[in-house]
């Protein structure tokens, strides 16, 4: 039995710092913890399912974190599978919800990326998998994993640099309307095209920026949420995937989203017609744009077509990341809970200048990993209640 | 447009295990190591002890012919790991090998700007002496 409709959001609380030195990222998520429990009108006696994962903690992680808050939750989930984790950890709350293994689930992220000077996208990348042997060699950093499918993507389809910049462009915008958003100076597309280019094609402006930051999201039974302090924002539809270098020869533009897009519109019974926003993993330009293609918003290949001239702006052909995004508010290593966050807040609705006008239905997409190596897809259908 | 660049990414041994010693062990006689299933006929790439398509452990090794084309590359212009600091720009590159699997690598012997997908490229190898002295190597591309 899905548990389509049945479960719900019930707190959200995005850590308001970008710059965080003085802090531990245990106690970002603390602060994090109790900015989401408040946020729902429930307390840490409420919690008894615990759902966490950081960049830097061990496999255990999630055992620390409870012992951290003093908790004995009945569920822990640490699942890892990138910076999409948070979102996968919404459907697995949902689940265990359901299943009645734990009633009100708290979700937590924390980090200090950039006061810790971490070099998320041109950094270290040997890990003692054993496929690392066959990529550390050469030298492939973050960046040029994802720009190798933009440079796949513009010989396919005569995707064109101005495109992916127009990205960039509109995501600033919306950040310049976020007062928490780290870079709030409207850029122009010639700004992105002159900015040096970091593993072509992508440029500096086709990155995300580096910040510290955390959040915590409270899920619960749709049932409960209705007597808690916030609307609820229901649950309708998840899924989840791996994209990898299958034996044979796959194409490279094909992403996980296709995937768990197509699972979670199908639980959901909709549409990308019913959708009003996406929040996306916008760790680069290029990301945003074949999610859309592999999330049904238009045709393989007509990506660049659809996000040009503002079309991921608020009033465009569909606004995507009104808060700024990882381009431009926040990205501290694993952004996905930033976008369960934002898209809660959307169809919770009140946000000024930055509101999708009438937002009932959202579409939460994170990707986790190396786009053009292996990476994962968690996708999340949200509507108002 | 790149700056002149100081030398090309150096190899470090690479890391061997049960699974991938025939391929580097390959690489350091100069082959191109591939596996074929001996039950489903599928080409894999990396090797695995057992068949990722039908979990047979009837794998076999052949030698790649070494030649392929560039399915796509980006020319890696910043890295802050030491040993490729000095080598940037450098090409990283999926090369498509006539066998079916494609192969991560980097495409050296011209200029990063000549690099085109679709282009014929040929393999290449570098002496990368294990622990013990032991002759492996690691695999790159040139220009057909
Ligand atoms: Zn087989």
């Amino acid at each position: 039995m899905s548990f389509s409709g049945q479960i719900a959001i019930a707190g959200v609380y995005e850590h308001p710092s970008r710059w965080t030195p003085d802090k531990t990222t245990y106690q970002i998520m603390g602060e994090c913890a109790r900015g989401a429990l408040e946020d729902a009108g429930l307390t840490l006696a409420d919690v008894d399912g615990l759902f966490a994962a950081t960049m830097t903690m061990g496999g255990m992680g999630v055992v620390q974190v409870a012992e951290y808050l003093n908790l004995k939750p009945r569920y822990l989930d640490g699942s890892n599978i990138g910076g999409s984790s948070f979102v996968s950890h919404v459907a697995h709350a949902g689940a265990a919800i359901h299943a009645g293994l734990c009633d009100v689930a708290l979700i937590l992220y924390g980090s200090t990326a950039a006061s810790d000077a971490m070099a998320i996208g041109t950094g270290d990348t040997s890990s003692r998998d054993p496929g690392s042997a066959f990529v550390s060699p050469y030298g492939m950093t973050l960046v040029s994993s994802y720009a190798m499918v933009a440079q796949r993507h513009m010989h396919q389809y005569g995707t064109t640099s101005e495109q992916l910049a127009d990205i960039a462009v509109s995501t600033r915008y919306h950040a310049s309307l976020n007062p928490d958003a780290k870079m709030r100076d409207l850029i122009t597309r010639e700004d992105v095209l002159a900015s040096r280019v970091i593993a072509d094609p992508l440029h500096l402006l086709d990155c995300c920026i580096i910040s510290d930051g955390g959040g915590a999201v409270v899920v619960t039974s749709l049932e409960r949420a209705k007597d808690l302090r916030r609307k609820p924002v229901v649950v309708r539809g998840t899924g989840e995937s791996v994209a990898h270098r299958e034996i044979g020869a796959p194409d490279l533009t094909t992403i996980a989203a296709k995937q768990s897009g197509a699972q979670a519109f199908a639980m959901a019974g909709m549409t990308p017609a019913d959708v009003d926003l996406c929040t996306i993993y916008d760790s680069f330009t290029i990301t945003v744009l074949v999610t859309l293609e592999n999330l049904g918003f238009c045709k393989p290949g007509e990506g660049g077509a659809f996000v040009e001239n503002g079309g991921t702006r608020l009033g465009g052909r569909m606004p995507v990341n009104p808060d700024g995004g990882g381009l431009s508010s926040n990205h501290s290593g694993m952004r996905g809970i930033f976008l369960v966050i934002e898209a809660a807040r959307q169809l919770r609705g009140g946000l000024g200048a930055r509101q999708v006008e009438g937002a009932e239905v959202a579409l939460v997409h994170g990707t986790g990993g190396y786009l053009g190596l292996m990476h994962s897809g968690a996708t999340l259908l949200l509507t108002a209640d | 447009m790149s700056e002149p660049k100081k030398k090309d990414p150096e190899y470090g041994a690479p890391a061997v295990d049960q699974e991938s010693r025939a391929y580097w062990e390959g690489c350091g006689r100069g082959e191109l190591v591939l596996q074929r299933c001996r039950d489903c006929g599928t080409v894999q790439h990396r090797p695995r002890a057992i068949c990722a398509t039908c979990l047979s452990s009837g794998i076999e090794h052949f030698v790649a012919s070494g030649r392929g084309t560039v399915y796509t590359y980006s020319v890696v212009r910043q890295n802050q790991m030491p040993a490729f600091r000095e080598a940037v720009p450098y090409v990283v590159a999926y090369v498509q090998l006539e066998e079916g699997p494609q192969l991560l690598t980097n495409v050296v012997g011209c200029a990063p700007e000549a690099v085109s997908i679709g282009m014929p490229v040929r393999v290449d190898f570098v002496p990368t002496p294990g622990p013990r002295g032991e002759p492996l190597g690691v695999p790159r591309f040139v220009p057909a």
